[in-house]
């Protein structure tokens, strides 16, 4: 990959920060956005606009079928079967929400277990927490080890008959693990119980299939994936899909409307209610097929250089310590500097014009298990490179300077 | 007579105004959090916790003679450094005087930063718990305001 080439396609890597070259390593909280993403959302305002799937004119069938293309578009993306099993939603947040709910509600009963792991973004707890509540039903938590791996035997001991849902995090936000989902998939399915995988941090990193994972449910956002935000999807197996009850009520989703009864729309439509975001589904269909000229395979072979390398670098410094060192990792560093609060760290690299995280990374509990009020995270992706890095690690160590 | 809150505000956006680049300011901050009027261990608890901030903050007033003083720590350095600079002007004024303070001196010596409602820091968190804390740890006021005193 020439990635001095693919830098020229996202212009705001060219700003300057306090004087700096911006050195963007955020990229776990939000992607910048390709010049083909940014034209393909202004293009259709200017030349499209219209609401889909109900008007009898042009430019409502032009906005329908950009729409319905970028269903497709996903679809090919992660190997679905069927288009009609890509529900499109605000990010992975809502898609999680939507599948506690509507799932919850048709099949988890009192005293019934759901299963997450303990190294879940807040998005991946808190929904089911609710579900318990509302359900009486109980939350089981698989731990990890100390280099952030899940411990696959405590994960077979929690798996009951009482099991009704695992859903699991692919890769780890604050600590850069990639779990084993499709072992734990697989063991799921020999004992019936379907699995999610949030896959927030996972699709822009490496190709998803989701025929080939069999996982029952998909969920990713579109602003991790170099999409605009509030757009992100959720694939369904067809079979959970069609059994689930609406999430939301409203326009698109029903087939008839009577004051005494409603009958609800054919899928992906049911799950769809109110007009979608158009112009994010656009979007998003955008970057998906950028990223599939620039192939994933490529972006996970330079991004698998950038972590080593930078793990090796950050290594070198003194008094680091890195969270998160698993053998199956992205590009992700989290990180503290000696006894230095992270957010004194966070705030003087900023100065020096290095976008990053500090704090729990909205995941509170794994900062509780590693007794840690937070971690500095570095998250990197393919337009970054190991200059950057350097520049990094020469700044932790004029940080180090200044704390002192 | 005490030093009003803006002389004091003045003197601190004189020293600044020494300082060259950012560098040399947060040095200086830094440095600043170092002399910070700790709170006792026994204080740092929930109670005294100052919500909204990326790294924890305790914050205790006490009421002598009809002035406000005030003590806290941090467990971040920088925060430390702020939280300094609000006790030297907020500390040994009024209830009033505190309740009205604009301190435009965070933004004249190029800490605007610090009151994004991005910044995790909460330094905004630390402004209005330590006018809260001016509110009630005054009688009359809390009674207008009816607050309890459960902080005292």
């Amino acid at each position: 990959m020439d990635i001095k080439k693919i830098r020229e396609d996202f212009p705001i890597l060219k700003r300057e920060i306090r004087g700096h070259k911006l050195i963007y390593f955020d990229n776990a909280a939000t992607t910048q956005k390709p010049l083909c993403v940014i034209n393909a959302i202004s293009e259709y305002y200017k030349r499209v606009n219209s609401n889909v799937h109900r008007g009898v004119h042009f430019l409502s069938d032009m906005a329908t079928d950009s729409f319905e293309e970028a269903r497709k578009t996903t679809k090919e993306f992660i190997n679905a079967s069927k288009a009609e099993e890509i529900i499109f939603v605000r990010g992975t947040t809502e898609g999680i929400n939507l599948v506690a709910s509507s799932f919850g509600e048709k099949f988890i009963k009192e005293s019934d277990e759901i299963i997450i792991s303990a190294m879940e973004h807040h998005s991946n707890i808190v929904p089911w927490q609710i579900l318990c509540e509302r359900k009486k039903a109980v939350l089981k938590i698989i731990p990890f080890n100390d280099k952030g791996e899940i411990i696959f035997d405590e994960f077979k001991n929690l798996l009951s008959g009482k099991t009704k849902i695992i859903s699991l995090v692919h890769v780890s936000n604050s600590l850069g693990t990639v779990n084993p989902v499709k072992k734990i998939i697989d063991y799921a399915h020999s004992k019936n119980v379907p699995v999610l995988i949030d896959g927030a941090q996972s699709a822009q990193h490496f190709k998803i299939d989701v025929q080939e994972l069999d996982c029952d449910f998909f969920v990713f956002s579109g602003h991790k994936i170099y999409g605009p935000t509030g757009i992100g999807i959720l694939y369904g197996k067809e079979k959970w899909l069609e059994e689930m009850p609406p999430y939301q009520g409203g326009g698109e989703m029903i087939e008839t409307v009577t004051f005494k009864k409603t009958t609800y729309n054919k899928l992906p439509y049911k799950f769809e209610a109110g007009t979608p975001d158009i112009s994010g589904a656009i979007g998003l269909s955008e970057a998906l097929k950028y990223l599939n000229r620039l192939g994933l395979a490529n972006i996970s072979e330079h991004e698998k250089q950038l972590l080593e390398y930078g793990t090796n670098k950050l290594m070198s410094i003194e008094g680091i310590k890195i969270f998160g060192t698993a053998k199956e990792k992205v590009s992700v560093f989290s990180f503290l500097l000696g006894n230095y609060h992270p957010y004194d760290v966070g705030v003087l690299l900023d100065k020096l014009g290095i976008a990053l995280r500090t704090g729990t990374h909205c995941t509170i509990p794994v900062m509780d298990i590693f007794k840690i009020p937070g971690t500095v995270r570095a998250s990197l992706c393919f337009y970054n490179t190991k200059e950057e890095l350097d520049y990094l690690v020469e700044n932790i160590n004029r940080v180090k300077e200044i704390l002192n | 007579m005490n030093k009003s809150i803006s002389e004091i505000e003045n003197e601190i956006i004189e020293e600044f105004s020494t300082l060259g680049d950012w560098l040399d300011k947060y040095e200086y901050i830094i440095e600043l959090g170092k002399n910070l009027p700790l709170i006792e261990e026994a204080h740092k608890t929930d109670e005294y916790k100052v919500p909204g901030c990326q790294s924890r903050v305790w914050l205790k007033a006490f009421y002598k003679n009809g002035k406000v003083y005030y003590k806290a720590d941090s467990d971040a350095t920088i925060t430390k450094g702020l939280i300094s600079l609000l006790i030297r002007v907020l500390s040994g004024q009024t209830p009033e005087q505190i309740m009205n303070a604009k301190l435009e001196f965070i933004d004249k010596i190029g800490m605007r930063e610090h009151l994004s409602s991005t910044r995790a820091n909460g330094l905004v968190s630390m402004i209005s718990e330590m006018k809260n804390h001016a509110c009630l740890v005054n009688e009359e006021c809390r009674k207008k305001r009816g607050l309890t005193d459960k902080k005292l």
